[in-house]
């Protein structure tokens, strides 16, 4: 059963007196443990879509079912306790809070709501850094670490809530080639090894190899 | 709420603006409220450390002690009303005591008294040329002992005791025998002179069970209108100017507290315009709305509750510093009602940003 299923989603946006369609009847499933790479060039509809499938935006059209929950007309409280709960973001400006140390970035998602214990949370943290290779890190605050480090708090702090779908926004636009493509395989070897579906924006080509499949989105409409 | 917490610990000098216009502004709010305090009590202690329910004036006295007279006649046609328990006579002289060693004079009140007041030990037994001094007066260095000459006669009268909060009108309370008061007001005040017998007021305690203001119509109507007859709150609220200082000081303070709270306001909403990128990236990962203004408001709280911390601790080393004839009074009610009124108005100055915090959208947190 795929993690992921978009369905005939449409999203419009109102614009003066017609409409801007930014997805046009997108169809898209991601099995569990799948990783797909979403390309397309500038506003052809990238980042609508992941924010769909995150629970960021709700479609105007269609259905959106994560890890079996159909969440196209979820409210705004349903949304918010979804992400906390069954997904987990990388986004592309890494955006750490800034005052606090890695592992209490991690924990930050437990602190919203999370089931565990502070006590387990902590655990999970730690583990999920000492696995990223920053167990040496724990207390240091983002502005204490390399780009890659931060990123790799991130991807952390994505997989700390055990997700269903991981959803990452250009992981590597703001790193160089070589820390990109460690970040890339840091981010396949993490996914795979948690049976986690997990979908890519990159317009970089370099990086789609590291992708199960590729799918390519030009003004909203998906292909395969 | 711990976010807040945290980036209050680790991020204090970011909230160093909005800290130290806050202290200042407690440091300004105990002050006022320490001076309206000190006024307060220095002009009305006389009056409030009575046991009795009521004060009797003559009527054209305008409820002014020192204008007012009770002869024996009108007091004991005072004394027939139902409901009068008993009376004292009370008369004040405002004189100046020259006290040994000292260069200055003491701002004296003069007090004759017939029941006692509250802080009066109940075996007192005072002599004539006796005095038992306001406690406030040891800061014209006034002594237990000493022989102080009283008034324009300096009329020697020994401290044999003390009192507490019994000053009248910013002159420390001075307890004699009525014929001492009598010489004393005699001696300084000629036209004031005054019969025995015959005192500036009455105080009167009502019976049991009696309602002070019935009984005070009571007295009203019994003298056909010779008396004015006030209960103690009224005869305070009568002194010359404690409306008015009240009133003003108390439109200063609350001035004072908006102001507090229009730069809290300000302060938090720069700062959620600054977050805006931060609490985007927080709502996309799960963080609610509530959950995000509540650590807002917390370190609203906090910060207001430090820097009163902070203020306290400056406005008692400057009223320390201050010479004695500034009447400052930091008591422990005003405190609270400053630190609620700053807590109350920081709250409601952050509460302004909440409409900002409600509008990100955690979608700007990709793309």
């Amino acid at each position: 059963m795929p993690v992921l299923e978009i369905t005939d989603v449409r999203k419009t946006y109102p614009s003066g007196d017609g409409e801007v369609i930014a997805l046009d009847h997108a169809t898209l499933a991601v099995e569990d443990d799948e990783i797909v790479a979403l390309v397309g060039p500038s506003g052809s509809g990238k980042t609508t879509l992941l924010s769909i499938a995150g629970g960021l935006l709700t479609p105007s059209d269609g259905t959106v079912v994560v890890g079996g929950q159909d969440i196209s007309a979820y409210s705004a409280k349903q949304l918010t306790a979804f992400r906390r709960d069954s997904v987990g973001f990388v986004f592309q400006a890494v955006n750490l809070v800034p005052f606090l140390t890695a592992r209490e970035n991690l924990m930050v998602v437990n602190d919203f709501g999370g089931s565990r214990s502070r006590h387990e949370a902590r655990e999970r943290a730690d583990q999920l850094l000492d696995e990223l290779g920053l167990g040496h890190r724990v207390d240091n605050l983002p502005g204490q670490m390399s780009g890659g480090e931060r990123q790799r708090v991130a991807i952390g702090r994505a997989l700390m809530n055990k997700p269903a779908l991981v959803l990452i926004d250009e992981p590597t636009s703001a790193l160089d080639t070589k820390l990109g493509e460690q970040v890339m395989e840091l981010i396949v070897s993490e996914v795979k090894s948690r049976a986690t579906a997990a979908v890519v924006v990159t317009h970089d080509q370099r990086m789609t190899h590291y992708a199960d499949r590729t799918v390519t989105i030009t003004d909203g409409v998906l292909t395969s | 709420m711990r976010l807040g917490l945290l980036e209050l610990r680790r991020r204090p000098f970011r909230f160093a603006i909005a800290g130290s216009s806050l202290v200042l502004l407690s440091v300004l709010l105990l002050f006022l409220g320490g001076l309206l305090d000190g006024l307060y009590i220095g002009s009305t202690g006389l009056l409030r450390s009575q046991q009795g329910e009521l004060i009797v004036y003559s009527s054209d006295a305008k409820d002014s002690l020192v204008r007012s007279r009770v002869d024996a006649d009108l007091r004991a046609e005072v004394e027939r009303v139902e409901g009068v328990a008993r009376t004292g006579g009370l008369g004040v002289a405002l004189v100046g005591g020259q006290v040994p060693g000292e260069e200055e004079l003491a701002n004296l009140s003069v007090t004759g008294f017939e029941l006692p007041v509250a802080s009066m030990p109940d075996d007192l037994e005072l002599g004539p040329a006796e005095a038992l001094a306001d406690r406030s007066l040891q800061a014209f260095g006034v002594e237990e002992g000493q022989t102080i000459g009283v008034g324009s006669a300096a009329t020697p009268i020994t401290v044999v005791g003390w009192v507490d909060d019994t000053s009248y009108l910013q002159q420390g309370g001075f307890f004699v025998v009525p014929d001492t008061w009598r010489q004393v007001l005699g001696a300084s005040r000629p036209d004031s002179n005054l019969p025995a017998d015959t005192f500036q007021a009455l105080v009167v305690e009502v019976s049991d069970g009696a309602d002070p203001t019935d009984v005070a119509a009571a007295i009203d109507s019994a003298t056909d209108g010779v008396t004015s007859t006030l209960t103690v709150d009224d005869a305070v609220q009568a002194l010359p100017g404690i409306k008015e200082q009240n009133s003003t000081f108390t439109a200063i303070i609350y001035v004072t507290l908006f102001v507090a709270g229009l730069v809290v306001a300000l302060f938090f909403a720069l700062l959620t315009l600054e977050r805006i990128g931060l609490y985007g990236m927080l709502k996309a990962i799960g963080g609610s709305t509530g959950q995000i203004f509540a650590g807002v408001l917390l370190q609203a709280v906090v910060v207001a509750i430090v820097s009163f911390v902070l203020g306290g601790v400056v406005t008692v080393l400057l009223s320390r510093a201050l010479p004695s004839e500034v009447p400052v009074s930091l008591l422990p009610s005003r405190a609270v009602q400053t630190v609620v009124g700053l807590v109350l108005m920081s709250a409601l100055g952050a509460a302004i940003s909440l409409r900002r915090v409600v509008r990100v959208d955690p979608a700007s947190s990709i793309g």
